[in-house]
């Protein structure tokens, strides 16, 4: 199914101010990663403003989807998202990190509405995910489970744990979507951990594997509106090719803005070139 | 010996999941060791295998507790407090989902298959876990309490030591145990002695035989290690002035640990004596054996408690 060329526009402007917004706090407070929020910034704009369940309204409903950043370390993207949704003030983005804050510098469910899962410590979060899709069976209630990885994180051997268990127990409900950025915190993800047959390992595990322009809204509408159709009794897993850091010339393809604060010269230059 | 504690525990899972339908079971393929095979075989769809995968295990248990399910999560004491401690403490403990972690074979229970599956930091890895309920029964009545309690009742997460075998019950079918609140078994104010687990079972044994040598010592169960019984500890500590802790795990971090910290919290000077793994590795052995060995068992605690007063 694709989604109508006005929306994905709409989309696509609403990532731009994503961006601005999310490198204005980071700048604003001189911390938090700033390169993965860029990468995943298309996947957690389309998952929340367009194809999951989930509203303020419905944060208590057992039959809403669930969405689990489970690279934890790109809370500011998520956190712009949930403000986006309503689940707390604009004005309260300002805060990320500060003593007294709900905005964690990872993400925590006790703490701040809207966050499905505590997560941070990376490789845990598809587990929960198959946790939750399991539940969502047992309760027949038909919803779907949205997990955000990064492509470092898969080194974790827990990863591949939750990726044996999901075919198990054939949770087709869950979709997980790699932001395959392919940069790690020390360096490139082939040098530091080379991950080799990417596809084919996810096929191996028995998954449904999909690969697009994780950059590009009408592709990952795309990919997930097929594995939501999918319905053959095996898990999905969209291999997004992102660009750590993308949308600033400068952040682009590197590990150097990580977790690295943004100075006032590299803020403005950055404004500039998502004003175009 | 009595029932085995884990064969109790498989028993009251299955009959109080028939009741509550939000309960599951997960196990790390170990189920005829936890016996979550009871209720694999008669509840099937509410029991989920993982394969050799505890922290991956534990993980999954916390997406079901998000999901308002009550997931009891099963694998070795041992592997509970080093393989799972992240997800324990980072998603379990965090968020307050209402996972049950439980510790199959704790303590020495785990006997011939050597040091590296005897469970003697578990307690001590799960008190340091903000908010997190930690328990050990003692006895049968105590153990289907337990799953009763962590079903119907306690709501946050908790960790459940499980004894591999058992004594003889030492609580009438019915008692009533609360959290928190340790159960006293013998009254005496020569000394107190604290355990948990199945060294209460000794304890009161050992109680028994310094009563007929004129000795009198009160017995508590220290069912649960968090929260902690501070009250009593301390009032036993002015009644005696002489304490003798009891466990079945290195005396780092572990009940001993916990006393010495109310009383010195507490300002209460007393005599204490910590049985247990005294800070170092065990090895293979019948269980029976190691508990004499490792100086837990009856006579040592007789003899701590002459050595105290």
């Amino acid at each position: 199914m694709r989604l109508r060329e006005e929306r994905v526009k709409e989309l696509e402007e609403l990532c731009r101010q994503f961006r601005k917004d999310v490198l204005t706090v980071l700048h604003e407070v001189q911390t938090g990663h700033a390169g993965g929020s860029l990468s995943e910034c298309e996947i957690l704009t389309l998952l929340y403003m367009e194809c999951a369940n989930i509203s303020k309204e419905n944060q208590e409903a057992a039959d809403r989807d669930r969405i689990v950043l489970s690279k934890g370390h790109g809370a500011p993207m998520l956190y712009r998202c949930l403000a986006e949704k309503g689940f707390f003030p604009k004005e309260e983005l300002s805060t990320l990190r500060q003593p007294g804050s709900r905005l964690q510098g990872h993400p925590c469910s006790q703490k701040t509405p809207g966050v499905e899962l505590s997560t941070g410590p990376l490789g845990i979060g598809l587990s929960a995910s198959v946790g939750m899709a399991c539940a969502n069976r047992l309760q027949g209630n038909g919803a779907y489970v949205y997990t955000v990885l990064g492509d470092g994180e898969l080194n974790e051997g827990t990863v591949w744990e939750a990726a044996m268990s999901a075919a198990k127990f054939h949770c087709d409900h869950l979709i997980a979507i790699v932001d395959w950025n392919k940069v790690q915190l020390d360096g490139k993800a082939e040098d530091i951990m080379p991950m080799h047959h990417m596809e084919e390992r996810w096929k191996a595990f028995g998954w449904n594997v999909w690969r697009c322009n994780g950059h590009s809204i009408a592709e990952l509408y795309e990919a997930i509106c097929e594995a939501k159709d999918r319905k053959n009794g095996k898990p999905n897993v969209i291999l997004a090719d992102t660009v750590k850091g993308k949308g600033v010339s400068f952040m682009e393809g590197t590990n150097a803005y990580h977790g690295k604060a943004i100075s006032d010269e590299e803020y403005a230059k950055a404004m500039k070139e998502l004003e175009v | 010996m009595g029932k085995a504690l884990r064969d109790v525990y498989g028993e009251s899972l299955l009959r109080y999941a028939k009741e509550h339908e939000n309960v599951v079971a997960l196990d790390a393929d170990l189920a005829n060791c936890s016996k979550t095979c009871l209720m694999g075989k008669e509840l099937p769809e509410r029991m989920f295998d993982v394969g050799i995968a505890e922290n991956h295990m534990i993980a999954m248990g916390a997406g079901f507790a998000s999901c308002g399910m009550i997931p009891f999560v099963n694998t070795f004491a041992t592997l509970a407090s080093s393989m799972c401690a992240l997800s324990a403490k980072a998603l379990i403990g965090y968020s307050r989902l209402n996972v049950r972690i439980m510790g199959a074979n704790n303590g020495l229970s785990g006997g011939y298959d050597g040091a590296t599956h005897h469970a003697l930091d578990d307690m001590s890895v799960m008190r340091g876990i903000p908010g997190m309920l930690v328990m050990s029964p003692s006895d049968g009545v105590m153990t289907d309490w337990m799953v009763r309690t962590l079903i119907e009742e306690y709501q946050g997460p908790a960790y459940v030591g499980v004894p591999r075998n058992g004594y003889e019950n030492l609580y009438e079918e019915g008692e009533s145990f609360e959290i928190g609140k340790a159960k006293q078994l013998t009254q005496g104010t020569d000394a107190a002695v604290f355990a948990y687990g199945l060294s209460v079972f000794r304890a009161r044994k050992a109680a028994e035989e310094l009563a007929a040598q004129g000795i009198r010592v009160s017995v508590y169960d220290m069912f649960t290690l968090k929260p902690f019984d501070r009250e009593t500890v301390l009032r036993a500590a002015r009644e005696t002035g002489a304490i003798v802790t009891v466990e079945e795990h290195s005396v780092v971090g572990g009940l001993g640990t916990a006393v010495l910290e109310t009383l010195a919290e507490g300002g209460v000077q007393t005599c204490v004596r910590r049985l247990g793994i005294q800070d170092c590795y065990t090895h293979s052995g019948a269980y029976e054996e190691l508990v004499t060995e490792f100086g837990i068992g009856v006579p040592a605690i007789v003899s701590a408690v002459k050595e105290l007063i």
